[in-house]
């Protein structure tokens, strides 16, 4: 089969494949003519911009609209005998996909997973065997393949059933690494996989790459517990400053820690609750700024009370970002810690107030 | 690498001898390595892995696996008991997850 390749948007329809609102987005590099219509060709360089988004999106910025077009798109110049892959129509991940496809001939197909990556999604049903199968009709994969496999990215197999897929079209289901970054080796080693690229990693970096979002949503509790330590610092004058300081450094750093120091010591904090994990840090933060503080018996009391109580809440909401934790044990943890978690902040706010108020 | 381990991970994790063909196809979508093939059957290796995400259940030609599929996500249970609807992964806004 001949194919072309051009630089300009052509003549030929994208019905029935990618559909974009005017103009077509900055990475499309030019379009793949076959089968008688035309598939955007994507670059695998990100541009600035791209990695600006991604980076934007990590702290939630616009996280709830960064989406591409599903659809057929193309990497190098493939044909009828190139993989292909599916994939889900988060921006994040379309671009963690098309980065690592660097000197590759592939077929992308995205499907329309709500702007959700393909765990999520797969968990979710979205990246699920009913849009897949949509999706290989209304693109016509059978026309634009000579061949019958689908690799999918590993992590959509919750949502993904490869023996329905198998029973309904005539394409088989690959399940690819986890990682676009192994794909290539995956890809050059005949579609086979070692060990390393079925697991699913929770390392630092990965755990420090979600936790931006966690941040970003503190930033309201953290202009509270500023305002609180100043409440809690009253009354002005000798000694207003130190006791404003210590008391904002255990309140705003308790979001800290629990944002950032939790999900970095994950794994050195004691026992599997994340909510216990987060008591223990918390408790420990606020007995360090009540003794750095020298404040009194009742006020030391109360700000490890608080801080252990906000960085256990903060730290049972990362059960949400981590990547082994199942629904029953998260069940489990909700039911048994909400209560003491809402007992302990209160305790320690009343006792703070009275602390302030009696001097004690 | 892979020492995180969750408060009732894999409890509902279930195989039926039985029904096994012993394709290995619920161990290459395992994401934690938490089954094992013994003797041309699947088993679980160590259960403690598992967070029951479902990918075994859903790919297994045999129909040999239960598991009570969920999310492992305290804002969605949070959120599921306060509208009094099922926990789910619809992260709007306003809760951080995936």
């Amino acid at each position: 089969m001949m194919l072309t390749q051009v630089r300009k948007e052509p003549k030929v329809p994208l019905v029935g494949y990618t559909k974009f609102t005017e103009p077509p987005p900055r990475y499309v590099e030019g379009y793949r003519q076959i089968a008688g219509r035309s598939v955007p060709v994507v670059a695998t360089r990100l541009s600035g911009r791209d990695r600006l988004g991604d980076w934007a999106v990590r702290w939630d910025i616009r996280r709830n609209d960064y989406a591409v077009a599903p659809g057929l798109y193309a990497v190098g110049e493939p044909d009828p005998s190139s993989p292909l892959l599916v994939t889900a129509n988060y921006k994040l991940t379309f671009d963690a996909l098309r980065s690592e496809l660097g000197g590759i001939d592939a077929w992308i197909a995205v499907l329309d997973t709500k702007g959700v990556n393909v765990w999520c999604a797969a968990g979710k049903g979205s990246f699920g065997s009913a849009e897949l199968l949509d999706k290989i009709a209304r693109l016509r994969l059978a026309e634009i393949v000579s061949h019958n496999l689908l690799i999918l990215p590993q992590l959509g197999a919750p949502g993904v059933s490869a023996p329905e897929i198998a029973r309904v079209s005539r394409f088989r289901v690959v399940w690819g690494p986890v990682r676009a970054a192994d794909l290539p080796a995956f890809l050059a080693a005949g579609m086979r996989k070692i060990d390393a690229m079925r697991r699913v990693e929770f390392r630092l970096a990965d755990r420090m790459a979600v936790a931006p979002v966690e941040l970003a949503h503190a930033w309201p509790f953290g202009l509270g517990a500023i305002a609180l330590s100043l409440a809690g610092a009253l009354p002005l004058g000798d000694g207003f400053a130190h006791r404003a300081a210590w008391l904002a450094a255990a309140t705003v750093g308790a979001i800290l820690c629990g944002s950032l120091a939790f999900p970095a010591l994950l794994p050195l904090l004691p026992s599997k609750a994340f909510s216990i994990k987060g008591a223990v840090l918390g408790t420990l933060w606020g007995l360090a700024c009540a003794i750095g503080g020298g404040f009194s018996p009742g006020m030391a009391i109360a700000i490890t009370l608080a801080s252990a109580s906000v960085v256990s809440f903060i730290a049972l909401n990362f059960t949400g970002s981590s990547t082994y934790t199942c629904q029953g044990g998260a069940n489990l943890e909700v039911e048994k810690s909400i209560l003491p978690t809402i007992f302990s902040l209160a305790l320690g706010l009343g006792l703070g107030g009275a602390s302030r108020v009696f001097g004690f | 690498m892979n020492d995180f381990r969750y408060v009732k991970n894999g409890e509902s994790l279930s195989i039926r001898a039985e029904d096994c063909v012993g394709c290995g196809d619920c161990l290459e979508v395992c994401p934690h390595g938490a089954l094992e093939l013994r003797a041309g059957k699947a088993g679980i290796r160590d259960r403690g892995l598992c967070m029951e995400c479902g990918a075994c259940a859903r790919n297994c030609p045999a129909n040999a696996i239960s598991v009570t599929a969920g999310v492992g996500c305290a804002a969605a249970i949070i959120k599921g008991k306060l509208t009094g609807t099922a926990p789910s992964c619809d992260c709007g806004s306003g809760s951080a997850c995936c």
